[in-house]
């Protein structure tokens, strides 16, 4: 295998199962076909709603939980939160990543990442070694009610430079949201969930560099090939494929998997 | 040839280029046999809001030689903004036939919405050859509603021509905020096709607006077929193969617009039988236009 490939944002997939074991099982098959050695996986529910209750953050996470149980060493967990909720975020955090398996921080569309809100949940990620990936997205038919744009990630990074921030598909229109996050050395950016546009991955090698991108699939939504094909499509150093399919997370998250005990 | 050296010709072609995924360096590929692949989506032109690899034609038909497609039916980007459709379309044949190899089929474009528009039509058939039409209505202004979509459908099913009809062109979010384009409606277009005897019609970037149930809906109306080029889910070609009926799943990477590798590893991506992987690369776009197999 000529790439180590790590996968940085996957979802369940309910189509492939009942139960979250199952649908682990089946997403693994589909990772082999495509040469994928490890997935972040997160999210385990949406239950309708953006703005998740405490109660509903704890069932999304358990079914993550269930998920990653059997992979230890393949499949990580990142903890889904909701800032709305602050201390029950932090509670959850303790649940999940100081008491539990999970290695990062997913957020979604709760509340803009702007927010003062946020910064316990971002300090605690610092102390926990854990990456925060903050959904992004700058839609031009106009963003959810409360949904964060790259822009708004870059004025959280700079309050707290010491935390590893992914910015999500960067940002979707990423001429855009590149730019954002681009004078921001802790903000990685996850070039999954858009189109497989040709230029994209260009683009971010130019502008903040092979090693702040990442490669996700988002499957649940996208699939592992459409957005794999950015990266092994793209015109830049076969050193530059390298870092972002997989050697860039696997240093993001080194620290923190070695304190649980995960075989690299 | 056995099911496994049909497997690994038709991998192997369809992954050169998509490196390091296990998959050995394609063999190069006859036209009609397992390495064969038809790419029915690619552009030729400039994409109007930005610079793309691949967008001179010479750079695109030797990627697409070297991905191991085998015929690719192209058609053109001037054709959403030029109101000189007879001039983007003689560029579009011109540069087909300058390439040399016979690798890429003219598909031209007709805005029923310009005067005289019929005139392009006839250039397209009679001057350039072109075996089919790329139709781009929300471009273009009209619905599938508009009378005159019927008429133009029913003109080229009686020329024999393969119809494309491109839904959309780029994600609807993140599009210029001046040029915002919203996708071509799809409601009607089952009971259009359903009026025109001997239409061959393929969807081009269609799967976004056009699913499930509707989708089937339309595909069953007549020989309506898809393409793959904006297909996107987890084993997405596998489960469209699954629900639709066999033939009618088409191969396309909407190159340049979309990095080529896409479309190839959906391909892997799926686990697809022989017959169904054969169908989808060439077999069912032979089908459609048997005189360029």
């Amino acid at each position: 295998m000529k790439y180590e490939i790590w996968d940085d944002h996957t979802h369940l997939v309910e189509k492939l199962g009942a139960t979250p074991e199952e649908q682990i099982g089946k997403i693994l098959k589909f990772a082999d076909r495509v040469g994928i050695s490890r997935l972040v996986l997160f999210m385990g529910t949406f239950e309708g709603t953006y703005n998740l209750s405490p109660e509903q953050l704890r069932r999304a996470n358990d079914l993550i939980l269930r998920a990653i149980k059997p992979y230890p060493d393949r499949v990580f967990g990142y903890v889904y939160l909701n800032p709305k909720h602050t201390q029950a975020s932090l509670d959850e955090m303790n649940r999940c990543i100081r008491d539990g398996p999970m290695v990062g921080v997913k957020l979604l569309v709760a509340e803009y990442c702007n927010k003062p809100t946020l910064d316990p949940i971002i300090q605690r990620a610092a102390e926990l070694k854990a990456p925060v990936l903050q959904h992004t997205w700058i839609k031009i038919t106009g963003n959810l009610p409360d949904e964060s744009t790259p822009m708004q990630l870059a004025e959280l990074a700079a309050r707290h430079p010491q935390a590893a921030l992914i910015c999500a598909h960067s940002g979707g229109d990423w001429e855009m949201g590149l730019r954002a996050i681009r004078p921001h050395p802790n903000v990685y950016a996850d070039l999954c969930g858009g189109d497989p546009t040709s230029g994209y991955t260009e683009m971010a090698v130019r502008e903040i560099g092979a090693e702040r991108c990442l490669y996700g699939s988002d499957i649940g939504a996208r699939s592992f090939s459409s957005q794999l094909s950015k990266v092994l499509g793209a015109d830049i150093p076969e050193s530059a494929k390298r870092l972002i399919l997989g050697e860039n997370l696997k240093r993001l998250l080194k620290p923190i998997l070695e304190t649980k005990g995960v075989k690299l | 040839m056995d099911r496994r050296e049909f497997l690994k010709a038709s991998l192997a072609a369809t992954a050169a280029g998509v490196a390091g995924l296990g998959i050995p360096v394609a063999a190069p590929a006859s036209e009609t046999g397992p390495g064969a692949l038809v790419d029915v989506n690619v552009n030729l032109g400039r994409w109007p809001l930005r610079r793309l690899r691949f967008d001179d034609t010479a750079g695109l038909a030797a990627m697409l030689r070297s991905q191991g497609v085998t015929r690719a039916w192209a058609g053109s980007f001037e054709c959403l903004l030029h109101k000189d459709m007879a001039a983007a379309n003689a560029r579009l044949a011109a540069d087909c036939r300058r390439e040399g190899t016979g690798l890429l089929l003219p598909f031209g474009s007709v805005n029923p919405m310009l005067p005289e528009w019929e005139e392009d039509f006839r250039r397209c058939v009679e001057e350039h050859r072109m075996p089919g039409l790329r139709l781009h209505p929300n471009y273009h202004g009209y619905t599938l509603h508009d009378p005159v979509f019927t008429r133009l459908l029913g003109m080229a099913a009686k020329k024999g021509l393969v119809v494309e009809l491109a839904l959309i062109m780029e994600d609807e979010r993140m599009m210029h905020p001046l040029l915002r384009v919203p996708p071509t409606d799809p409601a009607p277009l089952a009971g259009v096709v359903k009026r025109i005897p001997g239409l061959k019609l393929v969807i081009v970037n269609g799967l976004r607006t056009l699913r499930d149930k509707a989708l089937a809906e339309v595909v069953s109306a007549g020989d309506v077929s898809v393409e793959i080029g904006m297909l996107d889910a987890l084993n997405g070609v596998g489960d469209l193969v699954a629900a639709l009926p066999e033939g009618r799943v088409l191969f396309g990477s909407y190159a340049p617009l979309f990095y080529f590798e896409s479309a190839a590893l959906k391909l892997q991506e799926s686990p697809l039988a022989d017959a169904q992987l054969r169908a989808v690369r060439y077999e069912s776009a032979k089908r459609l236009l048997p005189a360029f197999a």
